[in-house]
């Protein structure tokens, strides 16, 4: 596998709400030797199925394959790959800062204003920051506000959903009958 | 959470009762049609096994001498009866002591469901005495596992756990039960588990890729079948006979497929892979159409997959989607169960004979007689040879035995040459190549199959892995043929060591006991051949005995299985000698 066909791959996975499975699941990556880049499981639209949102660089062959693998899972309803273009996608980063810099560096204040952060909570020793955005904003706001020092600093996994119709509800049905 | 969604699933309007859960397991057991199971009792699985006391009369329960045993016992019975095994243990080491046989089936689709007994519920995580994680030890190593933590649970898990394992692509499944939901009693009602919601087992068969496969093997000049066990897991060796025959295909068979066809049959052109045969190695990359039937393209089989078959179209008839492009990829991919794809192509196909294609591997296996398979079987140097044990099994048997074999040299050499008369008469560790499955899997066959001569033929090395199940066969009067081909050598790494390590036999010379002894410490009537003179009376004895039989014989020490592929070579680059 060269490295010039790996890119990043988002691979929704619709399951039964089951103990056990993210371990079935992660051990596919992980027999393979390859690194889960974020990982995120959620209620899905449908009532009682998950959905796990795992996003991964990898070529287009063994992402075929890893979906072959994952969907042999018993309780994995369906499970699909996606390119970062055919998906609408979201993470989102905590940043904790002490709060006499709100109030001593006026950059602070210009750096929530223009990257549309929203301050979470305020008190005496710290003030919390979301952000929302892709990889790179929430990267972008780290580098300008690390140089003031950042008491914590965190970062969700890839939530994604897809620009294409996904039938899963459809799916169901037919598994049903 | 598992609970949730299985009561979500299970709508039983039955009668109820009240019982315990242990005995629930054993009602379960008895609603799947068990009526033999193989383990090994312990503390935290005690209450089912006094209420197996209470219905010894419905379901036999086996003590194997190790819970390793047990899984292998498990396999044999499945392997010959097309059935699930059941394999119970108790929590921690005997939990821990299933896996190999758990890795082992489920690398090669054989139904088994394996019961653990666990610690109490509110022991879990606390690293109680004998506890294990069993379910997240045993999660990468079998279809599906669940821990049951209520009594109420049991029925729907049960029925789950026996539906998923036989079903499509069959393999083990782990049921581990704590030892209060064990005591607790509830309603007990059973109902058989037909459908998963999440779970496709058998892909429909799609009639437009049976037509492209058609085609391709209609306008095919130089043909070959690859087929394996799924053939014999579909129940499909009629309609697989039928489309071999009818299209005059040369059919090779992977290490798990042998027996589905007879080897007798006029189109059955030998083993491929590692140590098969030499014309459908070679050929395999000279056909212009490869159609693979219920195999998964093994590294075994395949060598490099950089040249192998490169020149050939491939047809894939395959149940798992997730076998179709794994490994070789294929022009047409024929979804399904092996019966039903193979009944629709069958009318499809046009009658052809082949012949100059045919003669190809006539020509290369007199090519392959005359400088190994001669030798083998009837050799003019001083030493038995491991072939001519196997000459004349099939001579006393008519070919007509079970042969359940270890893993080694003497595995190569029996399938190589043991005749294969009767489908599911090929009992071996394929994909995980485990020491030690022979002896206890021959156990499972004979009781599995107790009108059927079953032969076990284990190495020095592997027979010593499981050696104690000696005890079980004599406990259980199981009358298994046993065969140890002594080398006293583990024969297969000394053969490694001899071609790719400059003879440097490390550690792979045994110092080996008195196997006669140790057999008739078991009371097992045993006898050691080491003269060729000795050999034909030696087995006809063996095979006339109404019980159980332990022969050894000492073979040439460092004799070697060709032809051979070595890793990483191509198929047809096959090494002779």
């Amino acid at each position: 596998m060269s490295t010039e066909d790996k890119q990043l791959y988002t691979v929704s996975i619709y399951t039964e709400n089951n103990i056990g499975l993210l371990n079935r699941i992660s051990a596919i990556f992980q027999r393979r030797h390859i690194n889960i880049e974020s990982l995120n499981t959620s209620p899905s639209e449908i009532e009682g199925v998950s959905k796990f949102t795992i996003v991964v660089n990898i070529d287009e062959v063994n992402i075929k394959k890893i979906i072959g693998q994952i969907e042999k899972q018993v309780e994995v309803i369906k499970a699909y790959y996606h390119n970062l273009d055919q998906i609408i996608y979201q993470i989102s980063g905590l940043f904790k800062i002490k709060s006499e810099l709100l109030f001593e560096e006026p950059q602070i204040q210009n750096i929530i204003k223009e990257s549309n952060a929203r301050i979470v909570t305020v008190n005496k020793a710290f003030f919390i920051l979301e952000k929302s955005g892709r990889k790179e904003e929430i990267v972008q706001m780290y580098n300008q506000l690390s140089k003031f020092g950042i008491m914590q600093y965190t970062r969700s996994g890839l939530i994604a959903v897809t620009k294409e119709e996904m039938k899963i509800s459809s799916l169901l049905e037919s598994y049903n009958n | 959470m598992e609970t949730q969604t299985i009561k979500s699933q299970g709508k039983t309007n039955k009668a109820t009762e009240r019982i315990s859960g242990s005995e629930a397991i054993v009602r379960c057991l008895i609603e799947e049609g068990v009526d033999i199971l193989y383990g090994y009792p312990g503390g935290a699985i005690m209450p089912v096994y006094d209420e197996l006391y209470k219905y010894q009369g419905k379901i036999h329960h086996v003590l194997t001498r190790h819970e390793q045993g047990a899984t292998h016992s498990a396999q044999g019975y499945a392997r010959i009866s097309g059935k699930v095994g059941v394999a119970i243990a108790t929590s921690g080491p005997g939990a821990t002591n299933l896996i190999t046989g758990i890795a082992d089936a489920q690398i090669d689709s054989t139904p088994m469901v394996c019961i653990t007994g666990q610690v109490a519920s509110h022991l879990l995580g606390s690293d109680a005495f004998q506890e294990t994680d069993i379910v997240g030890i045993s999660t990468p190593v079998t279809k599906w596992n669940c821990q049951i933590t209520k009594a109420e649970d049991i029925p729907i898990v049960m029925a789950k756990a026996f539906y998923i394992a036989k079903s499509g692509r069959p393999g083990p499944v782990l049921v581990d039960i704590t030892k209060d939901a064990q005591f607790e009693e509830f309603d007990f009602a059973y109902e058989k588990c037909t459908h998963v919601r999440s779970y496709n087992p058998v892909p429909t068969t799609d009639i437009i890729k049976v037509k492209e496969a058609a085609d391709l093997i209609n306008a095919a000049k130089k043909p070959l079948i690859v087929w394996g066990q799924g053939v014999i897991l579909g129940k499909a060796e009629e309609e697989f006979k039928a489309v071999v025959e009818k299209s005059g295909i040369p059919a090779a068979w992977t290490i798990l497929g042998a027996s589905a066809i007879p080897t007798s049959h006029p189109l059955n052109v030998g083993m491929v892979g590692m140590h098969g045969n030499y014309a459908p190695n070679v050929l395999t990359n000279e056909c212009d159409l490869l159609i693979a039937i219920g195999m998964r393209f093994d590294d075994r089989v395949t060598g490099s997959l950089s040249t192998y078959a490169k020149q050939a179209k491939v047809i894939h008839f395959e149940i798992d989607p997730a076998e179709i492009d794994k490994n070789v990829k294929s022009d047409v991919a024929v979804l399904g169960d092996a019966k039903k794809s193979l009944e629709e192509l069958l009318p499809f196909l046009e009658e052809k004979s082949h012949t100059d294609w045919h003669q190809k591997f006539k020509d290369l296996y007199q090519i392959e007689y005359d400088k190994v398979i001669k030798n083998d079987l009837y050799p003019t140097k001083e030493g038995l040879t491991m072939a001519e044990v196997l000459k004349e099994i099939n001579i006393k048997s008519e070919g007509k035995a079970a042969i359940v074999t270890d893993v080694g040299q003497h595995q190569m050499i029996a399938c190589r040459y043991a005749d294969f008369n009767v489908s599911k008469s090929n009992i071996t560790s394929g994909g995980l190549g485990t020491m030690g499955f022979g002896l206890p899997a021959a156990i499972g066959a004979k009781m599995a199959a107790p009108d059927r001569e079953v032969v076990s033929i284990s190495g020095d090395g592997g027979y010593q892995m499981t050696i104690q199940e000696l005890g079980t066969i004599f406990q259980q009067k199981a009358a298994v043929k046993v065969v140890v081909l002594n080398n006293d050598f583990l024969g297969m790494v000394r053969q490694w060591q001899q071609l790719f390590f400059d003879k440097r036999y490390a550690s792979t010379e045994m110092v080996n006991p008195n196997f006669v002894a140790i057999a008739e410490g078991y009371y097992i009537k045993a006898r050691k051949v080491t003269k060729r003179e000795e050999l034909a009376e030696a087995v006809a004895e063996m095979m006339q005995s109404k019980e159980a039989y332990f022969l050894e014989v000492c073979v040439e020490k460092e004799d070697n299985v060709f032809p051979m592929i070595p890793t990483g070579a191509s198929v047809s680059d096959i090494r002779l000698e």
